[in-house]
This record gives C-alpha cells, sequence and structure tokens, in this order.
C-alpha cells in the first residue's frame, strides 16, 4: 500500500518515530514548564538528568539486574532526590539574583554531569533491550507497530494528562498555582513555599527521568544524549510559550509529528524544521502559540 | 593624609588614578610586545582570539544585558567564511577576515532582529536554538568539509606582500588586530550610544519612557558584538588554519560565557583576563585529565554563578574599593 507514492510502512513508521520524539518533547518541556512557573529557574541540566534517567536504568539492569518496571519507579525517584539536593544546596540562593544565573548555574551542572558520564562511558551508545512483555509487534493493517514504541507513547501521555490534571483540577495544583502568582501572599496563608518549591523541581526532573527510562530502548544510551534534545526542547518552549500546561503537551506532539513528515518528505531538512518553525512563529506571533506576552 | 571626599583628595585621586592608568596601560603594552619571545607565540594567539571573542560577547551580556548563547554562531560561522575564501578564493588574510566579520554581522542582525522579539530567557534559548540551526548547516553543506572542516587553510600575505607563515609575524598581526577590536568595544562603551545601553540594561521601561527606541539600540550592539566575534573567528581560522565543527558547536557558547563570567561581566579587561585563564587551563590539563577538562568548566561555572558573581577583574576592584565596576 503507498501514499503520495510512499509507501505506507515507511510513512506511518516516521510518524510513529516522529509521535515518539514528540512525547519526549511533551514530557521535557512540561517539566521546563513547571519548574520555570515557580522558580523562575530554565533548568539547562533537564537534559543532563534526562540522560541520568535513562543511565540509571542501563546501569541497574547491568549490575543489579533491575527490571524495566522497577526502573521506571526507581529513575525517577533517584533523579527526584538528586534534584532536591541541587535545589537545597544551589538554586535555592538564586532566586532573588537576575534569572540568567539560574540558566548559567544549571548549564553548569549539565556540563558537569555530561563529562563525568563521558570519562565512564566514552561517546559510543550502549543499547537497552525492551522489557519482554512488550517486545514484537502488532500488524494494524497499514502498517507494523512494534508493542513497546506503542506503549512509550502511551506512557508519556499518561503521564502528561497525570501532571495536567493534578495542576489545574486538584486542590494542590491550585496552591501550586497561586504560589507561582503570588509566593509571598500564599507563604502569609500558611503554607511552607520553600517545601513546595523544592518539592516542584524534584517532581519537574523526575518527569525527565522518567522520559530517559522510557527513551532508553528506543535510541542510544549515551552521556551526550540530553544535551542534543534539550536544544530541541527549548526551541519547542520557544514556540509554545511556557505559559500553559496543555499548550507544552500539544506543542511538543504536533511538532514531533512534524518532524516526523519531514523525515519523510525532506529528509536533509528534518534536523532543522523545528528551528524553522520557531522563526516563523517568532515573525508571526512572538509570544509564542500559547504564549502571553511579557 | 588627606580625608576623603574633601575636593583636593578628589582631584588628588583623579589625577593619579589616570597616571597610574597610563602606567598600567604601557606595562601591558610592552609585555604584550615582548611575550612571544619567551611564550610560546601560538599559545599567545590562541589566547588573543579567545579574549577578542570574550570581549565582544560581554559588549552585548555585561553592557546590554543580553545573554546570547549562540554567539558560537557567529565566531565559526566567520571562521568558515574566512577559511574558505582564503583557502579556495586565495584571499589575502585583511580581505577574508574583513568578509568573515561582515558575514557574521549579517548573522548577528538576523539573530538580533529575531531573538529581541522576546526578553530574557526566552532570548537565551532563542539564540542557542538559531546557533543550532548555522551547526547543522556547517555540518551539512557541501563546502564546509562535514566532519573534516576546512583544514589548511593559508595564512597568505597581509596586503599581499607581507607574509604571516612566520609565527612571530602573525602574533603582531592578531596583536594589532585585537588591540583595534578592544579600542572599537572601549570606545563604544564610553560613548553616549554605550550609556543608553547601560540605561537599558538597567531599567527598560525608564529607558523606553525616555523616548530611546530600545529595540534598535539592543539590535545595534547584536551587531557590533557578533561582528567582533567574528573577527575573533576569523583571525582564530587563520591562526589555526583550520575552521572545523568545534567552532560553531554550542560548547564554544558556553565556552564564550565561562570566560566572561570568570573574568567579570561588565568589567572591560575582565573577559579578557577569563579568556586567559581558560585557555591556559585547557591547555594544561588537555593531555593530563582528558575528559574530565568538562567537568572542571561545569565546576568553574558553578562556584562563579554561587560565590564569585564579580569574577576575577570585578572583585580586584571591589578589593580596592571602586564602587563603579568600569575600569579604563
Amino acid at each position: 500500500m503507498t501514499v503520495f507514492g510512499i509507501s505506507s510502512q515507511a510513512l506511518f513508521g516516521q510518524l510513529l518515530l516522529g509521535l515518539i520524539n514528540g512525547s519526549f518533547y511533551a514530557v521535557l518541556s512540561l517539566g521546563l514548564a513547571v519548574i520555570f512557573g515557580l522558580l523562575n529557574i530554565i533548568n539547562f541540566s533537564h537534559g543532563a538528568l534526562y540522560m541520568i534517567g535513562a543511565f540509571v536504568a542501563l546501569l541497574g539492569l547491568e549490575h543489579l539486574g533491575m527490571n524495566y518496571w522497577t526502573a521506571l519507579v526507581v529513575a525517577p525517584l533517584v533523579v527526584g532526590i538528586l534534584g532536591v539536593l541541587i535545589e537545597r544546596t544551589m538554586l535555592r540562593h538564586l532566586y532573588k539574583l537576575d534569572h540568567l544565573y539560574g540558566l548559567l548555574l544549571t548549564f553548569g551542572l549539565a556540563l558537569i554531569a555530561e563529562g563525568v558520564f563521558r570519562y565512564y562511558f566514552g561517546v559510543s551508545g550502549s543499547s537497552y533491550a525492551p522489557p519482554e512483555e512488550l517486545q514484537g509487534g502488532v500488524d494494524l493493517g497499514f502498517m507494523f507497530m512494534p508493542l513497546y514504541r506503542g506503549w512509550v507513547v502511551l506512557a508519556s501521555l499518561a503521564v502528561c494528562l497525570a501532571t495536567w490534571y493534578v495542576i489545574e483540577r486538584t486542590p494542590l495544583g491550585a496552591t501550586l498555582r497561586a504560589a507561582t502568582e503570588r509566593p509571598q501572599l500564599v507563604q502569609a496563608l500558611g503554607i511552607n513555599v520553600p517545601v513546595l518549591v523544592t518539592a516542584t523541581y524534584g517532581v519537574g526532573v523526575a518527569l525527565a527521568a522518567f522520559a530517559g527510562v522510557l527513551a532508553a530502548p528506543v535510541i542510544q544510551v549515551n552521556p551526550v544524549m540530553g544535551s542534543n534534545l534539550i536544544i530541541v526542547v527549548f526551541a519547542v518552549v520557544v514556540i509554545g510559550g511556557m505559559g500553559s500546561i496543555a499548550g507544552s503537551i500539544v506543542t511538543g506532539l504536533s511538532l514531533g509529528l512534524v518532524e516526523g513528515v519531514t523525515k519523510v518528505v525532506y529528509p536533509e531538512a528534518s534536523a532543522v524544521v523545528i528551528f524553522v518553525i520557531m522563526i516563523i512563529v517568532l515573525l508571526f506571533r512572538p509570544a509564542g502559540l500559547f504564549g502571553k506576552q511579557a | 593624609m588627606n580625608l576623603p571626599g574633601t575636593p583636593t583628595a578628589a582631584g588628588r585621586r583623579t589625577q593619579t588614578s589616570s597616571q597610574h592608568h597610563v602606567a598600567v596601560w604601557s606595562v601591558a603594552i610592552v609585555l604584550a610586545l615582548a611575550a612571544p619571545w619567551v611564550i610560546y607565540p601560538t599559545f599567545l594567539m590562541k589566547v588573543l582570539c579567545f579574549a577578542l571573542f570574550a570581549c565582544a560577547f560581554n559588549l552585548l551580556l555585561g553592557y546590554a544585558g543580553l545573554l546570547s548563547f549562540g554567539h558560537a554562531a557567529f565566531f565559526g560561522g566567520s571562521a568558515y567564511v574566512c577559511a574558505g575564501l582564503a583557502k579556495y578564493l586565495g584571499l589575502t588574510p585583511e580581505l577574508a577576515i574583513l568578509a568573515g566579520t561582515a558575514v557574521a554581522a549579517a548573522l548577528g542582525g538576523l539573530f538580533g532582529w529575531l531573538s529581541i522579539r522576546r526578553s530574557g530567557i526566552y532570548l537565551t534559548m532563542i539564540t542557542l536554538a538559531l546557533a543550532q540551526l548555522v551547526f547543522f548547516v556547517a555540518l551539512q553543506a557541501p563546502f564546509t568539509g562535514g566532519e573534516d572542516g576546512l583544514q589548511g587553510v593559508p595564512r597568505g600575505h597581509l596586503l599581499g606582500f607581507i607574509s604571516l607563515g612566520d609565527n612571530h609575524a602573525m602574533y603582531y598581526f592578531v596583536l594589532a588586530v585585537f588591540a583595534l577590536g578592544f579600542w572599537l568595544i572601549r570606545r563604544t562603551v564610553h560613548s553616549p550610544y554605550g550609556q543608553v545601553l547601560k540605561a537599558i540594561r538597567e531599567n527598560e521601561p525608564r529607558a523606553i519612557s525616555l523616548g530611546y527606541d530600545v529595540n534598535r539600540y539592543k539590535l545595534l550592539a547584536f551587531v557590533l558584538s557578533a561582528a567582533l566575534a567574528g573577527t575573533a573567528g576569523a583571525l582564530k581560522a587563520l591562526v589555526f588554519q583550520l575552521a572545523s565543527l568545534t567552532d560553531v558547536h554550542w560548547h564554544m557558547s558556553g565556552e564564550v560565557v565561562l570566560m566572561t563570567l570568570l573574568g567579570g561581566l561588565g568589567t572591560l579587561v575582565g573577559p579578557a583576563a577569563g579568556a586567559l585563564v581558560i585557555v591556559a587551563l585547557e591547555n594544561e590539563l588537555a593531555d593530563k585529565v582528558g575528559p574530565w577538562v568538562t567537568v572542571i568548566m561545569g565546576s568553574i561555572f558553578v562556584v562563579c554563578v554561587l560565590a564569585f558573581r564579580r569574577g576575577l577583574v570585578g572583585e580586584l576592584l571591589a578589593l580596592r574599593g571602586r564602587t563603579d565596576i568600569d575600569p579604563s
């Protein structure tokens, strides 16, 4: 079967890969948006923490025999604790300063993480096998879908929706949004805002680690996987704007799809298509698709 | 001893301070002229290239308050243009450098035009993404040599008759270009235009309310900074006879931020001092510790941000009890 002269397997296969990339964009830009909302910091180490999440899964399997499902819980926990430590010992001292210092500090942390992992593991990647339950695939008629890839999309969507639900529909989320708008007022009402801030950073980076574990069986696990991704995610954030949780999710997924289509239609441009879209959005809607003009 | 604050004391201080400056600059010039006979010239040239790069970057961050994470695009883009023209068209070095600078200025205009639509960290993210676009062009375009870059670039003859093949001749040429660039930055900072830039950095709404077209000032700062970063990149391409992907990689953008931060944001000589320290560190450490260089650079970043935000030169000035960090 062919569509526009391209075999449907190739087209839908690339679309699915695009959707998978899009899920990672969505989960990562969601984490960035949540952290930015409360901490006013752009977390440059988000990519590095995503990479560490994948490495926790890989090393856990090699040294402790930790299976995939355990890793899916353990890696976000480990990285979340790491995040809490980073926030408590370093980021905390920067809130009164210009936003740029937070970006520079987390950039430094990303360099440290990348360097350490490069020393121990080199730049070539290691692969991580998908869990037995999700090996193989199903024939959908128009394409053959590997089960694991379907799972990645579903799991990311579920996490995104859960985050959206918690922030937009629960009392905890209401507190969080209130603290984003008026931290002093919320503090005066008896809510411990510093703890809320620490927890938010921990959960935000745990999301990145979760994405890292999901990504481990799809891509090569290597120390630079995070930095390559984070620059694209920054472009996604510029396109979508960080004002809206739902906006981050929709923008992430659709840009992944666009990238997938580009890979079929004009492969040479697939690496840059998101940056080009960013330029177009800046020209016509400088505040971003879902953003408010600052 | 005069009491501080009395008119005579203040007058005398300005006088001694300007004499002091003349002395410091004279020593610096003599040292710079004598250096290549004592220290390996290639190392010195590398320091000068990166010092110019960092000073140019600081014009944008230190004086206009705009953090660009895309300066590698100007530095590397210009290096490619200069290397290509010198290698394939046999352009003389000064023309090749001018061409590289012009391309970098145009790129800077484009980056600035797009990115000043947003402010703060969005601007930073936009410049990073745009620079990544330039990186992919350098990676895939047919004339950039892909992973190998452009190698064996001839240094050529300055103005057609002064050979730059000799390291000492090349050093004095690099020194002259650096001095010219540094002088231009110093003039810019102390001009009325520079004062307006600082005003925008300190309080943008007030600058707008005073009737300044803020975006035009920012855009011009972008172009100037990019052009001089381009000059530095083109020089570097001639010194090492190489333009490669390293020059356009985002690590390079990070490195120039680090040099500026370590030396002292918003001070004139700080970025140059930062460049000296970082280049020396890299030279010393590269063979000994390999990948740990990245870790060390990252740690310097963290320490600078947490405990050392004034940078080397900024701290020195603070020790001398000066409140304004604007030496010259």
